[in-house]
């Protein structure tokens, strides 16, 4: 796709995202609508990650939990500006990234899944733990929303237009950045590490360089869901959701931007579908514990039928 | 000041969940050697032999009946995620299959909380009786069930992988697969039996394991976890390694519990594991936890 035809993709939808919510009274479906946008933009770093720098992260909950607490913390406890405070989780992620990547990405191999899972859990057990700051497992309450000028951010149909929006601008602006000259050296290694390193590409520098930008991103998301809930405790933010994010991109597909949205639409659309029809089809007891196991099953079904995800289905008709 | 007698008991309680991570490690070891896969399901395995052993007890099965059947059905489901599940996709991606055996586990766990809910289930100790004390710690005497089912399934998977021509020919699919198959041996068997082995590996830590801690749905993602690091520390690939791995890990947990803090006990095993990866990039680990790929 070119980057007019992106740009012009990407402007139609947000002129859509702008008009729609208006539309639709379900808060339901709103927050549905919240909820794919907020993943969307944690699993865009890691499908960079996934996808070009040959790396998975297993702890990338552990940004969603950074962004969301130093959004929540600087907000509640010191009385931050809340834009401030987001630009401060964003710069927190990115920072962190860079300190737990630093030391990996001059190794290949399973390293970086490895260093991540661990620092993804001991996260979790820090925000459980750690009381006098986090709030420990009750968490934190009665964060602000973000305001624009005279206008709050705390309804709904706010809230999905400004996730959505900044979901649009970072696929924009990623995919920017692939046309360049970063991206072509991204997807060089994608191809093969040994030729781009050869063709004079500082492979490791450039891999850790995305995992930072996914560090930022998710920590981005991760602010956008405090001040959105306006309360923020540990649970969701356990290794379930990083293994959540690994497969929306798993699902979406690590070969195309597009792959992070298109995922988490069909996540959250598996999981809310699955919640809608299951009390149909079986008696009520029990409708929860059927959708985990048919999520694990269609996941499953899914990996077999499309080992690219979905967006290796335009590539395969192409 | 901490007594002696404390320190026996850290001492203790570590060997005997050690003996636990251990067997977890050896499921992920022999899957991971023979096949490249990382088994997500390993700890799904874990929590359906503690199950199992719970629901066929109460039955009125005695445990030796129990374990032996328990043992050889989560097996069986072994063999059935790899025919299923893993053989068609076996071309595929590292991420793809790594994709699959975390929807297994999903599945595997959504399917223990649909049949048996979130109460834990008691299981009966194999012999009853007080608890032994051994050099000033108390050991309760399923504790030497433990130690004793990971010593005797040593003794096996050695005598299996160095004096039976089925295992020497698996060792020679986890060495070089292509050599292995021009010397006519079925490398898609060897993936069945390995799967099958991690299975019954898994029940057996699970079914020794279950009189100490109950059976929960969700006891399987933490342990696979903590298996997963032992296997980890131990090179991933060498059971002898990932045995010495599990009891590490199972004693510094204990001690790192008792003297410092135990509401981090359950993060002790990810900073053992980060301390290894940072090792391993220093230059300063004498064996690898992760072979680098060829470029």
């Amino acid at each position: 796709m070119t980057a007019r035809a992106r740009w012009t993709t990407l402007s139609v939808i947000g002129a859509a995202a702008m008009l729609l919510p208006s539309l639709i009274g379900s808060s339901y479906v709103l927050s549905a609508l919240i909820f794919v946008g907020l993943n969307a933009i944690a699993a865009l770093g890691l499908t960079l990650v996934m996808g070009f720098a040959g790396q998975v992260s297993l702890g990338q909950a552990a940004f969603y939990a950074i962004g969301a607490y130093v959004s929540g913390v600087l907000s509640v406890s010191y009385g931050w500006n809340t834009w401030a405070a987001l630009a401060a989780s964003v710069l927190a992620g990115a920072l962190i990234a860079l300190l737990v990547g630093l030391p990996i990405f001059r190794l290949s191999g399973l390293l970086l899944a490895m260093a991540t899972l661990g620092f993804g859990i001991i996260v979790y057990y820090v925000l459980v733990n750690w009381s006098a700051v986090t709030g420990g497992p009750s968490g934190l309450t009665g964060i602000p929303p973000l305001r624009i000028g005279p206008i709050r951010l705390d309804t709904d149909a706010r809230v999905v237009r400004l996730v959505w929006i900044c979901l649009l601008l970072l696929l924009g602006l990623t995919g920017n950045l692939m046309d360049s000259r970063v991206g072509r050296a991204l997807r060089a290694i994608h191809g093969s590490e040994a030729a781009a390193q050869a063709a004079g590409i500082d492979t490791g520098r450039l891999k850790l360089g995305i995992f930072t930008l996914a560090g930022a991103m998710t920590a981005l998301a991760g602010g956008l869901y405090a001040y959105y809930l306006a309360f923020v405790n540990p649970s969701p933010f356990s290794f379930a959701y990083s293994i959540e994010l690994v497969l929306i991109v798993a699902v979406g597909g690590v070969g195309s931007l597009w792959g992070a949205p298109l995922g988490a639409a069909a996540v959250v659309g598996l999981v809310e579908g699955l919640r809608a029809l299951l009390p149909h089809l079986t008696t009520s007891h029990g409708a929860a514990e059927y959708e985990i196991v048919v999520f694990g099953l269609v996941l499953m079904a899914l990996m077999i039928a499309l080992p690219q995800g979905l967006t290796g289905l335009s590539r395969r008709s192409a | 000041m901490t007594s002696g007698a404390e320190l026996a008991q850290y001492l203790a309680s570590g060997v005997v969940v050690g003996g636990v991570y251990a067997l977890i490690a050896l499921g992920f070891v022999i899957v991971y050697s023979v096949t490249r896969i990382i088994n997500f399901a390993q700890g799904e395995w874990v929590m359906l032999g503690a199950f199992g052993m719970a629901a066929l007890t109460a039955r009125g099965w005695s445990a030796p009946v129990a374990f032996v059947l328990t043992v050889l059905m989560v097996a069986a489901l072994g063999a059935l995620l790899e025919r299923a599940a893993i053989h068609p996709l076996r071309h595929a991606s590292p991420l793809a299959l790594l994709i699959l055996t975390i929807g297994a586990s999903i599945a595997l766990r959504g399917g223990a909380l649909l049949v048996w809910g979130t109460d834990p289930y008691p299981v009966p100790a194999f012999t009853a009786g007080p608890p032994l004390r051994v050099l000033g710690a108390v050991v309760i005497r399923q504790g030497l069930w433990v130690i004793a089912a990971g010593a005797l399934v040593f003794a096996a998977l050695w005598f299996f992988f160095t004096r039976t021509y089925t295992g020497i020919a698996v060792r020679a699919c986890a060495i070089n697969a292509r050599a292995a198959r021009l010397m006519g041996i079925r490398v898609d068997r060897a993936f069945l039996l390995a799967f099958a082995l991690s299975g019954a590996l898994g029940a057996i830590a699970g079914a020794v394991i279950a009189p100490i801690t109950y059976a929960t749905y969700d006891m399987g993602l933490m342990l696979g976890l903590k298996g997963f690091v032992a296997a980890v520390l131990g090179g991933l690939v060498s059971p002898p390694a990932a045995i010495a791995g599990g009891f590490f890990l199972g004693i510094v947990e204990s001690f790192a519990a008792g003297l410092i803090s135990s509401g981090y006990k359950d993060a002790v095993a990810f900073v053992v594991l980060i301390a290894l990866c940072l090792a391993q990039v220093g230059g300063w680990l004498p064996w690898r936890i992760s072979e680098e790929e060829a470029g």
